[in-house]
Protein backbone atom coordinates (compact mmCIF):
# COMPACT_ATOMS: atom_id res chain seq x y z
CA UNK A 1 0.00 0.00 0.00
CA UNK A 2 1.26 3.45 -0.72
CA UNK A 3 2.25 5.78 2.02
CA UNK A 4 -0.75 7.08 3.49
CA UNK A 5 1.19 10.27 4.49
CA UNK A 6 1.99 11.51 1.02
CA UNK A 7 0.43 14.24 -0.40
CA UNK A 8 -0.68 12.32 -3.16
CA UNK A 9 -2.50 9.37 -1.37
CA UNK A 10 -3.91 12.17 0.88
CA UNK A 11 -5.74 14.17 -2.20
CA UNK A 12 -6.32 10.84 -4.09
CA UNK A 13 -8.02 9.35 -0.90
CA UNK A 14 -9.87 12.87 -0.08
CA UNK A 15 -11.25 12.61 -3.33
CA UNK A 16 -12.64 8.92 -3.33
CA UNK A 17 -14.20 9.98 -0.04
CA UNK A 18 -15.84 12.95 -1.12
CA UNK A 19 -16.93 11.13 -4.45
CA UNK A 20 -18.76 8.29 -2.67
CA UNK A 21 -20.37 10.53 -0.07
CA UNK A 22 -21.63 12.55 -2.52
CA UNK A 23 -23.11 10.05 -4.07
CA UNK A 24 -24.50 8.27 -1.32
CA UNK A 25 -26.28 12.25 -0.52
CA UNK A 26 -27.28 12.22 -4.24
CA UNK A 27 -28.95 9.31 -4.87
CA UNK A 28 -30.91 9.44 -1.21
CA UNK A 29 -32.09 12.80 -2.08
CA UNK A 30 -33.36 12.03 -5.82
CA UNK A 31 -34.67 8.96 -4.74
CA UNK A 32 -36.86 10.39 -1.60
CA UNK A 33 -37.61 13.46 -3.71
CA UNK A 34 -41.05 12.33 -5.18
CA UNK A 35 -42.39 11.47 -1.91
CA UNK A 36 -41.13 14.46 -0.03
CA UNK A 37 -43.06 16.75 -2.89
CA UNK A 38 -45.97 14.76 -1.53
CA UNK A 39 -45.41 15.59 1.66
CA UNK A 40 -45.11 18.88 1.45
CA UNK A 41 -48.57 19.13 -0.86
CA UNK A 42 -50.52 17.24 1.61
CA UNK A 43 -48.75 19.82 4.46
CA UNK A 44 -49.73 22.86 2.20
CA UNK A 45 -53.43 21.79 1.95
CA UNK A 46 -53.63 20.77 5.52
CA UNK A 47 -52.26 24.33 6.40
CA UNK A 48 -55.46 25.61 4.33
CA UNK A 49 -57.50 24.25 6.55
CA UNK A 50 -55.98 25.24 9.33
CA UNK A 51 -55.87 28.88 8.36
CA UNK A 52 -59.81 28.60 7.96
CA UNK A 53 -60.01 26.84 11.40
CA UNK A 54 -61.59 23.22 10.18
CA UNK A 55 -58.38 21.41 12.19
CA UNK A 56 -56.19 22.63 14.74
CA UNK A 57 -52.51 23.19 13.98
CA UNK A 58 -50.68 20.36 15.03
CA UNK A 59 -53.06 17.19 13.80
CA UNK A 60 -51.89 14.73 11.80
CA UNK A 61 -53.71 14.22 8.81
CA UNK A 62 -53.80 11.48 5.76
CA UNK A 63 -54.49 12.43 2.23
CA UNK A 64 -57.64 10.62 2.34
CA UNK A 65 -58.44 13.27 4.90
CA UNK A 66 -57.80 16.18 3.49
CA UNK A 67 -59.64 15.25 0.38
CA UNK A 68 -62.34 14.63 2.13
CA UNK A 69 -62.84 17.95 3.50
CA UNK A 70 -61.80 19.65 -0.17
CA UNK A 71 -64.45 17.95 -1.42
CA UNK A 72 -67.11 18.92 1.26
CA UNK A 73 -66.05 22.48 2.38
CA UNK A 74 -63.58 23.71 0.05
CA UNK A 75 -63.84 24.98 -3.71
CA UNK A 76 -60.57 26.30 -5.26
CA UNK A 77 -60.64 29.17 -8.05
CA UNK A 78 -58.01 30.82 -9.63
CA UNK A 79 -58.21 34.59 -10.07
CA UNK A 80 -56.59 37.00 -12.46
CA UNK A 81 -54.25 39.02 -10.28
CA UNK A 82 -53.90 42.33 -12.50
CA UNK A 83 -57.97 42.42 -13.01
CA UNK A 84 -59.12 41.01 -9.89
CA UNK A 85 -60.92 39.21 -11.47
CA UNK A 86 -62.58 35.21 -10.61
CA UNK A 87 -61.90 33.12 -13.73
CA UNK A 88 -64.04 30.55 -14.63
CA UNK A 89 -64.01 27.02 -13.24
CA UNK A 90 -63.49 25.15 -16.38
CA UNK A 91 -60.03 27.02 -16.93
CA UNK A 92 -57.98 24.00 -15.31
CA UNK A 93 -57.92 22.77 -12.38
CA UNK A 94 -57.38 25.36 -9.50
CA UNK A 95 -56.58 22.91 -6.39
CA UNK A 96 -53.59 21.38 -8.90
CA UNK A 97 -52.70 25.03 -9.76
CA UNK A 98 -48.86 25.17 -9.11
CA UNK A 99 -48.37 28.69 -7.90
CA UNK A 100 -44.61 28.84 -7.07
CA UNK A 101 -44.16 27.12 -10.39
CA UNK A 102 -46.28 29.57 -12.43
CA UNK A 103 -44.45 32.56 -10.49
CA UNK A 104 -40.99 31.43 -11.31
CA UNK A 105 -42.17 30.87 -15.27
CA UNK A 106 -41.85 33.59 -17.18
CA UNK A 107 -44.53 32.36 -19.14
CA UNK A 108 -46.89 32.90 -16.78
CA UNK A 109 -46.08 35.32 -14.42
CA UNK A 110 -44.84 39.30 -14.32
CA UNK A 111 -42.31 41.20 -12.19
CA UNK A 112 -43.46 42.93 -9.37
CA UNK A 113 -43.10 46.40 -8.75
CA UNK A 114 -40.70 47.46 -5.94
CA UNK A 115 -42.48 46.40 -2.60
CA UNK A 116 -40.93 46.06 0.68
CA UNK A 117 -42.26 42.26 0.77
CA UNK A 118 -39.27 41.16 -1.17
CA UNK A 119 -41.41 40.17 -3.69
CA UNK A 120 -39.98 39.84 -6.92
CA UNK A 121 -42.68 38.17 -9.40
CA UNK A 122 -45.98 37.68 -9.47
CA UNK A 123 -47.81 34.58 -10.75
CA UNK A 124 -50.64 36.75 -13.44
CA UNK A 125 -53.08 33.40 -11.99
CA UNK A 126 -53.59 33.39 -8.33
CA UNK A 127 -55.50 30.77 -5.99
CA UNK A 128 -58.36 31.48 -3.89
CA UNK A 129 -59.96 28.64 -1.64
CA UNK A 130 -63.58 29.30 -0.81
CA UNK A 131 -64.63 27.88 2.46
CA UNK A 132 -68.23 27.12 2.06
CA UNK A 133 -70.51 26.56 5.31
CA UNK A 134 -74.43 25.74 4.62
CA UNK A 135 -73.71 26.29 0.46
CA UNK A 136 -72.73 30.05 1.26
CA UNK A 137 -68.75 31.48 1.35
CA UNK A 138 -67.92 31.35 4.42
CA UNK A 139 -64.43 32.35 4.52
CA UNK A 140 -61.99 33.43 1.81
CA UNK A 141 -58.41 31.74 2.29
CA UNK A 142 -55.27 33.28 0.09
CA UNK A 143 -51.72 32.53 -0.10
CA UNK A 144 -49.50 34.92 1.01
CA UNK A 145 -45.50 34.57 0.76
CA UNK A 146 -42.42 37.54 1.50
CA UNK A 147 -39.31 37.69 2.03
CA UNK A 148 -38.44 37.46 6.33
CA UNK A 149 -35.45 37.55 7.62
CA UNK A 150 -33.57 34.12 6.54
CA UNK A 151 -35.60 33.03 3.59
CA UNK A 152 -39.09 33.09 2.12
CA UNK A 153 -41.99 32.73 4.34
CA UNK A 154 -45.30 30.99 2.96
CA UNK A 155 -48.48 31.24 4.55
CA UNK A 156 -52.15 31.29 4.53
CA UNK A 157 -54.82 34.30 4.99
CA UNK A 158 -58.55 33.38 5.76
CA UNK A 159 -60.79 36.32 5.60
CA UNK A 160 -64.69 36.46 6.44
CA UNK A 161 -67.10 37.32 3.94
CA UNK A 162 -66.69 40.99 4.13
CA UNK A 163 -63.34 40.32 2.66
CA UNK A 164 -61.52 42.28 5.32
CA UNK A 165 -61.60 40.84 8.58
CA UNK A 166 -59.10 38.06 9.54
CA UNK A 167 -60.92 34.53 10.93
CA UNK A 168 -57.56 32.63 10.46
CA UNK A 169 -53.73 32.92 9.81
CA UNK A 170 -50.96 29.99 8.91
CA UNK A 171 -47.26 30.57 8.63
CA UNK A 172 -46.42 27.34 7.40
CA UNK A 173 -43.08 27.44 5.74
CA UNK A 174 -40.46 29.42 6.76
CA UNK A 175 -36.99 29.71 8.07
CA UNK A 176 -37.18 32.28 10.88
CA UNK A 177 -35.11 32.15 13.94
CA UNK A 178 -35.95 29.16 16.26
CA UNK A 179 -37.44 30.78 19.73
CA UNK A 180 -37.65 34.04 18.02
CA UNK A 181 -39.11 34.80 14.59
CA UNK A 182 -40.01 31.17 14.51
CA UNK A 183 -43.21 31.79 17.12
CA UNK A 184 -44.95 33.40 14.19
CA UNK A 185 -46.30 29.85 13.39
CA UNK A 186 -46.76 29.48 17.08
CA UNK A 187 -50.59 29.12 17.16
CA UNK A 188 -51.17 31.45 20.53
CA UNK A 189 -49.86 34.50 18.68
CA UNK A 190 -51.78 33.59 15.31
CA UNK A 191 -54.63 33.51 17.44
CA UNK A 192 -54.29 37.17 18.32
CA UNK A 193 -54.87 38.01 14.46
CA UNK A 194 -58.64 36.67 14.41
CA UNK A 195 -60.85 39.48 14.60
CA UNK A 196 -58.25 42.06 13.45
CA UNK A 197 -59.02 43.85 10.10
CA UNK A 198 -56.94 43.58 6.90
CA UNK A 199 -57.98 47.32 5.86
CA UNK A 200 -58.33 50.59 7.68
CA UNK A 201 -61.23 52.86 7.33
CA UNK A 202 -59.83 54.16 4.08
CA UNK A 203 -59.70 50.70 2.56
CA UNK A 204 -55.47 50.83 2.32
CA UNK A 205 -53.81 47.70 3.26
CA UNK A 206 -53.43 48.47 7.01
CA UNK A 207 -52.69 45.39 9.58
CA UNK A 208 -49.44 45.83 11.16
CA UNK A 209 -47.53 43.60 13.94
CA UNK A 210 -46.39 47.24 16.24
CA UNK A 211 -43.71 46.83 18.53
CA UNK A 212 -45.36 45.75 22.32
CA UNK A 213 -49.47 45.05 22.82
CA UNK A 214 -52.09 46.07 20.40
CA UNK A 215 -55.21 47.00 22.24
CA UNK A 216 -58.35 44.94 21.86
CA UNK A 217 -59.98 43.85 18.74
CA UNK A 218 -63.16 46.40 18.43
CA UNK A 219 -60.82 49.45 19.22
CA UNK A 220 -57.55 48.90 17.74
CA UNK A 221 -58.50 46.39 14.62
CA UNK A 222 -55.46 46.85 12.46
CA UNK A 223 -52.49 46.22 15.02
CA UNK A 224 -50.96 43.11 16.26
CA UNK A 225 -48.61 42.25 19.50
CA UNK A 226 -45.39 42.13 18.03
CA UNK A 227 -42.90 39.41 18.97
CA UNK A 228 -40.08 40.55 21.40
CA UNK A 229 -36.64 39.46 19.46
CA UNK A 230 -38.37 39.35 16.09
CA UNK A 231 -38.27 42.70 14.84
CA UNK A 232 -37.07 41.92 11.19
CA UNK A 233 -39.44 39.27 11.06
CA UNK A 234 -42.72 41.15 12.72
CA UNK A 235 -42.14 43.82 9.99
CA UNK A 236 -41.46 41.15 7.33
CA UNK A 237 -45.29 39.82 8.40
CA UNK A 238 -46.24 43.75 8.12
CA UNK A 239 -44.69 44.21 4.62
CA UNK A 240 -45.88 40.87 3.14
CA UNK A 241 -49.32 41.56 4.60
CA UNK A 242 -50.49 44.82 3.13
CA UNK A 243 -48.60 43.82 -0.18
CA UNK A 244 -50.86 40.73 -0.43
CA UNK A 245 -53.79 42.65 0.73
CA UNK A 246 -52.81 45.42 -1.38
CA UNK A 247 -53.67 45.81 -5.41
CA UNK A 248 -50.57 43.99 -6.60
CA UNK A 249 -51.68 41.45 -4.39
CA UNK A 250 -55.76 39.90 -3.94
CA UNK A 251 -56.55 44.04 -3.26
CA UNK A 252 -58.64 43.75 -6.77
CA UNK A 253 -59.92 40.89 -5.94
CA UNK A 254 -61.21 40.91 -2.36
CA UNK A 255 -62.61 44.42 -3.53
CA UNK A 256 -64.56 42.83 -6.21
CA UNK A 257 -65.67 40.13 -4.02
CA UNK A 258 -66.43 42.69 -1.45
CA UNK A 259 -68.35 44.48 -3.69
CA UNK A 260 -70.37 41.27 -5.09
CA UNK A 261 -71.09 40.29 -1.89
CA UNK A 262 -73.03 43.52 -0.87
CA UNK A 263 -75.08 43.29 -4.25
CA UNK B 1 -31.51 -24.31 19.31
CA UNK B 2 -30.09 -26.59 17.03
CA UNK B 3 -30.33 -25.11 13.99
CA UNK B 4 -28.11 -22.22 14.47
CA UNK B 5 -24.47 -22.90 13.39
CA UNK B 6 -22.24 -22.29 15.78
CA UNK B 7 -20.37 -19.70 13.82
CA UNK B 8 -23.70 -17.56 13.63
CA UNK B 9 -24.13 -18.03 17.36
CA UNK B 10 -20.62 -17.10 17.88
CA UNK B 11 -21.66 -13.38 15.88
CA UNK B 12 -24.57 -12.96 18.30
CA UNK B 13 -22.57 -13.89 21.57
CA UNK B 14 -20.48 -10.69 23.17
CA UNK B 15 -17.12 -11.31 25.14
CA UNK B 16 -16.28 -9.21 28.31
CA UNK B 17 -14.86 -6.36 26.18
CA UNK B 18 -17.53 -6.16 23.90
CA UNK B 19 -20.13 -6.28 26.98
CA UNK B 20 -18.22 -3.43 28.43
CA UNK B 21 -18.30 -1.37 25.00
CA UNK B 22 -21.47 -2.09 24.38
CA UNK B 23 -23.14 -1.54 28.29
CA UNK B 24 -20.84 0.82 30.27
CA UNK B 25 -21.55 3.93 27.95
CA UNK B 26 -25.64 3.20 29.33
CA UNK B 27 -25.16 4.07 32.58
CA UNK B 28 -21.70 3.53 34.13
CA UNK B 29 -19.63 5.83 31.15
CA UNK B 30 -22.92 7.65 29.84
CA UNK B 31 -21.68 10.46 27.28
CA UNK B 32 -24.39 13.28 28.61
CA UNK B 33 -24.64 12.21 32.46
CA UNK B 34 -20.83 11.61 32.96
CA UNK B 35 -19.08 13.07 30.17
CA UNK B 36 -21.36 15.71 29.30
CA UNK B 37 -21.35 15.73 25.44
CA UNK B 38 -24.34 16.51 23.43
CA UNK B 39 -25.72 18.61 25.63
CA UNK B 40 -27.29 21.31 23.27
CA UNK B 41 -29.96 18.85 21.57
CA UNK B 42 -30.37 17.17 24.98
CA UNK B 43 -32.22 20.88 25.72
CA UNK B 44 -33.75 21.55 22.44
CA UNK B 45 -35.43 18.06 21.46
CA UNK B 46 -36.62 16.97 25.01
CA UNK B 47 -40.07 18.63 25.02
CA UNK B 48 -41.56 16.42 24.00
CA UNK B 49 -41.34 12.55 23.87
CA UNK B 50 -41.70 11.57 20.14
CA UNK B 51 -39.14 14.53 18.91
CA UNK B 52 -36.77 12.63 21.69
CA UNK B 53 -37.32 9.16 20.22
CA UNK B 54 -36.57 10.38 16.65
CA UNK B 55 -33.69 12.32 17.44
CA UNK B 56 -32.14 9.54 19.74
CA UNK B 57 -32.54 7.11 16.70
CA UNK B 58 -30.81 9.60 14.55
CA UNK B 59 -28.30 9.64 16.28
CA UNK B 60 -28.13 5.83 17.09
CA UNK B 61 -27.85 4.79 13.49
CA UNK B 62 -25.44 7.57 12.27
CA UNK B 63 -22.99 6.81 15.42
CA UNK B 64 -23.28 3.04 14.68
CA UNK B 65 -22.43 3.35 11.22
CA UNK B 66 -20.49 6.45 11.02
CA UNK B 67 -17.73 4.61 13.88
CA UNK B 68 -18.08 1.16 11.66
CA UNK B 69 -17.11 3.25 8.33
CA UNK B 70 -13.96 5.40 10.45
CA UNK B 71 -13.06 2.06 11.57
CA UNK B 72 -13.02 0.16 8.60
CA UNK B 73 -10.91 2.83 6.86
CA UNK B 74 -8.56 3.79 9.66
CA UNK B 75 -5.67 2.22 8.81
CA UNK B 76 -6.25 4.29 5.28
CA UNK B 77 -7.05 7.23 6.42
CA UNK B 78 -4.15 9.63 6.14
CA UNK B 79 -3.73 11.35 9.84
CA UNK B 80 -3.61 14.51 8.65
CA UNK B 81 -6.72 15.08 7.54
CA UNK B 82 -8.74 12.46 9.22
CA UNK B 83 -11.38 14.38 11.77
CA UNK B 84 -12.24 16.27 7.66
CA UNK B 85 -13.00 12.69 6.55
CA UNK B 86 -14.96 11.47 9.56
CA UNK B 87 -16.93 14.68 9.23
CA UNK B 88 -17.83 14.07 5.70
CA UNK B 89 -18.65 10.90 6.41
CA UNK B 90 -21.43 11.71 9.26
CA UNK B 91 -22.52 14.74 7.51
CA UNK B 92 -23.59 12.47 4.44
CA UNK B 93 -25.29 9.75 6.93
CA UNK B 94 -27.27 12.88 8.91
CA UNK B 95 -28.44 14.55 5.14
CA UNK B 96 -29.51 10.85 3.84
CA UNK B 97 -31.81 10.65 7.64
CA UNK B 98 -33.15 13.80 6.96
CA UNK B 99 -34.13 13.56 3.65
CA UNK B 100 -35.81 9.80 4.84
CA UNK B 101 -37.22 11.65 7.67
CA UNK B 102 -39.19 14.46 5.40
CA UNK B 103 -40.08 11.59 3.27
CA UNK B 104 -41.69 10.00 5.71
CA UNK B 105 -42.50 12.27 8.99
CA UNK B 106 -42.63 15.55 7.29
CA UNK B 107 -44.59 16.92 10.10
CA UNK B 108 -42.14 15.95 13.00
CA UNK B 109 -38.97 16.90 10.97
CA UNK B 110 -40.31 20.10 10.08
CA UNK B 111 -40.68 20.60 13.88
CA UNK B 112 -37.11 19.26 14.55
CA UNK B 113 -35.74 21.81 11.99
CA UNK B 114 -32.29 22.39 12.08
CA UNK B 115 -31.89 19.65 15.13
CA UNK B 116 -31.35 16.96 12.85
CA UNK B 117 -29.09 18.62 11.30
CA UNK B 118 -27.39 19.44 14.42
CA UNK B 119 -26.54 15.86 14.40
CA UNK B 120 -23.48 16.33 12.72
CA UNK B 121 -21.91 18.90 15.48
CA UNK B 122 -23.27 16.48 18.00
CA UNK B 123 -19.98 16.28 20.28
CA UNK B 124 -20.84 12.58 20.88
CA UNK B 125 -20.78 11.24 17.42
CA UNK B 126 -17.27 12.97 16.61
CA UNK B 127 -16.03 11.96 20.17
CA UNK B 128 -16.52 8.38 19.33
CA UNK B 129 -15.14 8.35 15.37
CA UNK B 130 -12.02 10.07 16.93
CA UNK B 131 -11.75 8.35 20.30
CA UNK B 132 -12.71 4.81 19.65
CA UNK B 133 -13.02 4.04 16.11
CA UNK B 134 -10.08 5.13 14.95
CA UNK B 135 -8.65 2.72 16.84
CA UNK B 136 -10.70 -0.33 17.50
CA UNK B 137 -11.33 -2.58 14.83
CA UNK B 138 -15.23 -2.75 13.08
CA UNK B 139 -16.98 -5.16 15.05
CA UNK B 140 -16.18 -3.16 18.36
CA UNK B 141 -16.58 0.23 16.49
CA UNK B 142 -20.26 -1.03 16.25
CA UNK B 143 -20.70 -1.90 19.55
CA UNK B 144 -19.09 1.17 20.97
CA UNK B 145 -21.51 3.50 18.72
CA UNK B 146 -24.35 1.36 19.82
CA UNK B 147 -23.88 1.82 23.12
CA UNK B 148 -23.02 5.40 23.48
CA UNK B 149 -25.62 6.37 21.10
CA UNK B 150 -27.66 4.53 23.32
CA UNK B 151 -26.35 6.25 26.47
CA UNK B 152 -27.62 9.11 25.05
CA UNK B 153 -30.97 8.32 23.78
CA UNK B 154 -31.76 7.16 27.39
CA UNK B 155 -30.97 10.52 28.70
CA UNK B 156 -33.20 12.27 25.82
CA UNK B 157 -36.08 10.24 26.77
CA UNK B 158 -35.74 10.42 30.36
CA UNK B 159 -35.80 13.81 30.19
CA UNK B 160 -38.29 14.57 27.42
CA UNK B 161 -40.62 12.11 29.95
CA UNK B 162 -40.47 14.67 32.65
CA UNK B 163 -40.70 17.61 30.67
CA UNK B 164 -43.77 16.13 28.37
CA UNK B 165 -45.48 14.83 31.44
CA UNK B 166 -45.11 17.77 33.71
CA UNK B 167 -45.42 20.58 30.81
CA UNK B 168 -48.18 19.64 29.01
CA UNK B 169 -49.52 16.45 30.18
CA UNK B 170 -49.18 14.42 27.57
CA UNK B 171 -46.76 11.16 26.87
CA UNK B 172 -46.52 10.83 22.92
CA UNK B 173 -48.75 13.28 22.37
CA UNK B 174 -51.31 11.38 24.31
CA UNK B 175 -52.88 13.26 27.57
CA UNK B 176 -52.13 11.24 30.73
CA UNK B 177 -52.84 13.90 33.28
CA UNK B 178 -56.00 15.84 32.10
CA UNK B 179 -55.41 19.43 32.05
CA UNK B 180 -57.73 22.17 34.03
CA UNK B 181 -57.92 23.79 30.56
CA UNK B 182 -59.77 20.69 29.21
CA UNK B 183 -61.94 20.43 32.13
CA UNK B 184 -59.51 18.33 33.96
CA UNK B 185 -57.57 18.32 36.81
CA UNK B 186 -53.92 18.71 36.24
CA UNK B 187 -52.46 22.74 35.79
CA UNK B 188 -48.97 22.44 33.91
CA UNK B 189 -45.85 23.35 34.70
CA UNK B 190 -45.25 26.09 31.77
CA UNK B 191 -41.32 26.28 33.16
CA UNK B 192 -41.05 22.23 31.63
CA UNK B 193 -41.05 23.31 28.45
CA UNK B 194 -39.11 25.98 28.36
CA UNK B 195 -34.67 24.69 28.07
CA UNK B 196 -34.07 25.89 31.93
CA UNK B 197 -35.87 22.54 32.65
CA UNK B 198 -33.90 20.56 31.07
CA UNK B 199 -30.38 21.44 32.53
CA UNK B 200 -32.33 21.24 35.89
CA UNK B 201 -33.35 17.95 35.26
CA UNK B 202 -30.04 16.47 33.43
CA UNK B 203 -28.42 18.31 36.70
CA UNK B 204 -30.45 16.59 38.59
CA UNK B 205 -29.36 12.80 36.73
CA UNK B 206 -25.78 14.18 37.23
CA UNK B 207 -25.96 14.60 40.76
CA UNK B 208 -27.90 11.87 41.32
CA UNK B 209 -25.62 9.24 39.30
CA UNK B 210 -22.65 11.00 41.19
CA UNK B 211 -24.26 10.57 44.41
CA UNK B 212 -24.50 6.48 44.08
CA UNK B 213 -20.61 6.19 42.04
CA UNK B 214 -18.92 8.10 44.56
CA UNK B 215 -15.62 7.42 42.55
CA UNK B 216 -16.88 10.26 39.83
CA UNK B 217 -16.73 12.51 42.03
CA UNK B 218 -13.00 14.91 41.79
CA UNK B 219 -11.07 15.30 45.25
CA UNK B 220 -10.33 18.76 45.67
Amino acid sequence: MANINSTRYTILFAATVCVICAALVSVAAVSLKPSQQANARLYMEKNVLVAAGLVPQGRRMTVPEVQAYFDRDIRARLVDLRSGELLPEDRGDARRYDQRAARNDPATSHAAPGNPAGVRRLPNQGIVYFVLKEGQVDQVVVPVEGLGMWGTIYGFLSLAPDANTVRGLTYYEHRETPGLGAEISNPDWLALWTGRKGYDDTGAAAVRVVKGQAGAPDVDPNHIDGLSGATITGNAVTHLMQFWLGEHGYGKFLQRFREGARS
Amino acid sequence: MSTVSPVAQGAWRLDRKERSVLFDPLLVNNPINVQVLGICSALAVTTRMDKALVLSIGVVLVTMLANLAVSVLRERIPPSIRIIVMLSIIASLVIVFDQVLKATMYELSLELSVFVGLIITNCIVMGRAEGFAMSNPPRLALLDGLGNALGYALILLAVAFVRELLGAGKLFGMTVLPLVKDGGWYLPNGMMLLAPSALFIIAGLIWAQRTLQPQLQEKD
